[in-house]
């Protein structure tokens, strides 16, 4: 994984609450075995209708989203499912920030073990997103702060440990990888 | 000593390493559920890294989600008509046979949604930690498990390393008081729930169910009240091991024997949350003052009492999408709401006493002419029970279709879905917008209820249909 120390990109907002992963991916594209592509599979069926077409207005169709990495939705995003695909999705198809006041714990965990960050604001700050569509924002993982075009800030909670992953580009399989000795004691250790 | 919950115990007791400020504890892993769905990806990391499976004993690996439930496809006389799903039950046999896994496989009589088999087998037992990738993990906490549900990556975690990181999550406790009126279903009993506390009301914390109408459950009933946890945004939900939980374990293919059987109900005795342990927060809802519950809108926490109307909310875009995916309008009446599809299985409502009730409901009737209906037993050993008991005759009888064992209708990914526009009445978990097929509209509801429907053609009040 790359490191990750700053995004900045103009936002794309969905304002919707409770965006669940079927949402994000429909489970009829789950019967791959690989995790590339499923970016043209992102909100399939809220970009396209029955026969394939592009639904014009929806807004990940609209011209000026295109290169926009931050998605800002709707409280409790990324509920239901504990599809990686989501995050895999969101990923592929050139996000790398999710913005709400809520997210969901399995695709929040998901999301920081594939370098997208979920990231919780306050009601104020996530207000301003969702009225200012395609602002500039940027997002500091070092100082965990977000800074808005007006100059504003708001600090967001980040688990410490994913963070210093992200940053160093760190694999979470290796580190517990090293606990090997520690999981050899534990299980001799057990009793029942 | 301090005073605990249930679910501090299993956690104080499952850590290899605590966690501290700088990083999340190492839990240990007792049971790992896998699937042909949620593992390719997984076992590819494995590979890419000449990694072993730690402990493959530890895992129970069946197939459902993407397997088909017609009979012909299941037992290979024709083949699996979605591609991409046939290959990726190949797949999964390889993986299996390549990482020294037992699998429960298609053609097994043991196969089955693997929140029926895990416990079914007995390899579900109290105080465990269970995990699967698959949100619906919580149902084994039915048992006094602490069972949440993984992503890939995790499962890959688990499967080199019999560990996870992990951060304690909070407690929170749902006392449920009074009784269950008849007519009314462990199904109803956390659709109300959901209603009550919210769609991400459980987020971030796991939840522990207590009180009498919780002790009243049997087992199937339990394991259909922790499943939905994570409908209402919480990875795991427990209730305490008890009498009915050792009953229901004995004797089973995975559950300790002779001495050690003995050893193990003492053991599990302890597993309940202590007096004046405290939670971080509580919840009481009074059982006796539910209806059947059914949803209207496209996520679980979307429900109204049977007898409800579709609420009015004024200057609300969301609520309005949703009532406009699902074709209803605030202030009408549920009842008599047409509906094409009833589907009756899942991980939540699959099992024996699920299919007993929905039976006693269309026993001697037929379905509704126009309406298809699917019966699609939770495992193997559920489909052989049911038709001992000529449940299958039931259903066939009344015109139902009767399927080999798996997730069907209820996520849409193995060729059996509902047509754009339909109404389905389904025992499943979620009516997220195309949750049972592009353009599908989903009301979730109890075996009962969706009997009564099928009946009846159109959403009706099961308790006009039960048997006395």
């Amino acid at each position: 994984m790359q490191p990750i120390r700053t995004i900045e990109s103009r936002t794309v907002v969905i304002p919707v609450t409770n965006i669940d992963t079927d949402q994000i991916i429909p489970a009829r594209f789950l019967t791959t075995t690989t995790r590339e592509g499923l970016g043209k599979q992102a909100f399939a069926d809220w970009r396209y209708d029955a026969n394939g077409a592009v639904k014009a207005d929806f807004i990940l169709n609209k011209p000026e989203v295109a290169g926009c990495a931050i998605l800002v939705a709707g409280r409790n995003f990324g509920c239901g499912s504990s599809r990686e695909h989501a995050p895999w999705a969101l990923l592929d198809y050139g996000f790398r920030a999710v913005i709400s006041t809520e997210i969901a714990d399995i695709f929040r965990n998901n999301s920081l073990k594939n370098g997208l960050l979920p990231i919780v604001v306050d009601d104020q700050t996530h207000q301003w997103l969702m009225n200012n569509p395609g602002a500039n924002v940027t997002i500091d993982l070092e100082t965990t702060t977000l800074t808005l075009p007006t100059g504003a800030t708001a600090k967001f909670p980040i688990e410490g440990f994913a963070r210093v992953c992200l940053m160093n580009g760190v694999d979470e399989l290796g580190f517990l990888l090293q606990q090997a000795p520690a999981i050899g004691r534990y299980e001799a250790a057990r009793t029942f | 000593m301090t005073a605990r919950t249930l679910f501090e115990k299993i956690w104080e007791q499952h850590q290899v390493v605590p966690e501290s400020a700088d990083a999340p504890a190492v839990l240990y892993i007792d049971l790992h559920l896998v699937h042909e769905v949620t593992s390719p990806q997984a076992f590819s990391v494995l590979r890419a890294q000449n990694l072993k499976v730690r402990r493959p004993e530890r895992v129970l690996a069946t197939m459902d989600h993407s397997t088909p439930t017609d009979p012909d496809e299941v037992f290979g006389r024709v083949p699996i008509k979605v591609e991409s799903a046939a290959r990726q039950v190949k797949e999964f046999e390889k993986n299996c046979r390549e990482f020294g896994i037992e699998l429960h496989g298609l053609g097994s009589d043991t196969r089955g949604i693997v929140h029926v088999i895990g416990p079914e087998l007995g390899a579900t037992q109290p105080g465990k930690t269970i995990v699967c990738g698959d949100s619906h993990t919580a149902t084994h906490g039915a048992f006094g498990a602490l069972a949440f549900g993984i992503g890939t990556t995790e499962v890959g975690h688990v499967l080199a390393t019999q560990c996870l990181l992990q951060r304690r999550p909070k407690t929170l406790a749902i006392e449920v008081t009074g009784k269950l009126r008849p007519g009314v279903t462990a199904k109803d009993l956390i659709l109300a729930i959901i209603g009550e506390i919210g769609v991400s009301g459980g987020t971030g914390y796991v939840i522990e169910y207590r009180g009498p109408a919780i002790e009243a459950l049997s087992m199937e009933e339990r394991m259909t009240v922790c499943n939905m946890s994570i409908e209402a945004g919480a990875r795991a939900g427990l209730i305490a091991p008890d009498e009915t939980t050792f009953e229901y374990l004995e004797g089973r293919r995975f559950a300790p024997q002779g001495k050690a059987w003995d050893e193990a109900v003492a053991r599990w005795r302890e597993l309940k949350t202590d007096p004046g342990a405290k939670f971080d927060r509580v919840v009481t809802i009074d059982a006796s003052s539910l209806e059947p519950m059914i949803s209207y809108g496209t996520h679980p926490g979307m429900v109204v009492p049977i007898s409800g109307k579709v609420p009015e909310v004024a200057n609300d875009p969301v609520h309005a999408k949703a009532l406009s995916y699902m074709g209803l309008n605030g202030g009408e009446a549920m009842v008599g709401k047409p509906i094409q599809v009833v589907f009756i299985g899942s991980c939540t409502n699959g099992r024996l006493s699920d299919l007993e009730l929905a039976a006693g409901v269309l026993k001697g009737r037929k379905v509704a002419g126009g309406v298809r209906m699917l019966v699609v037993p939770g495992s193997q050993q559920v489909k052989r029970e049911a038709e001992r008991l000529g449940l299958d005759k039931i259903f066939t009888d009344a015109g139902a279709e009767w399927r080999e064992s798996g997730c069907s209708m209820c996520i849409g990914m193995n060729g059996d879905t509902a047509g754009r526009g339909q109404y389905t009445v389904s025992t499943s978990n979620r009516n997220f917008e195309g949750r049972q097929g592009a353009g599908a509209r989903t009301l979730l509801a109890s075996p009962a209820t969706a009997a009564a429907a099928a009946i009846a053609g159109k959403i009706a009040d099961p308790r006009a249909y039960l048997p006395h």
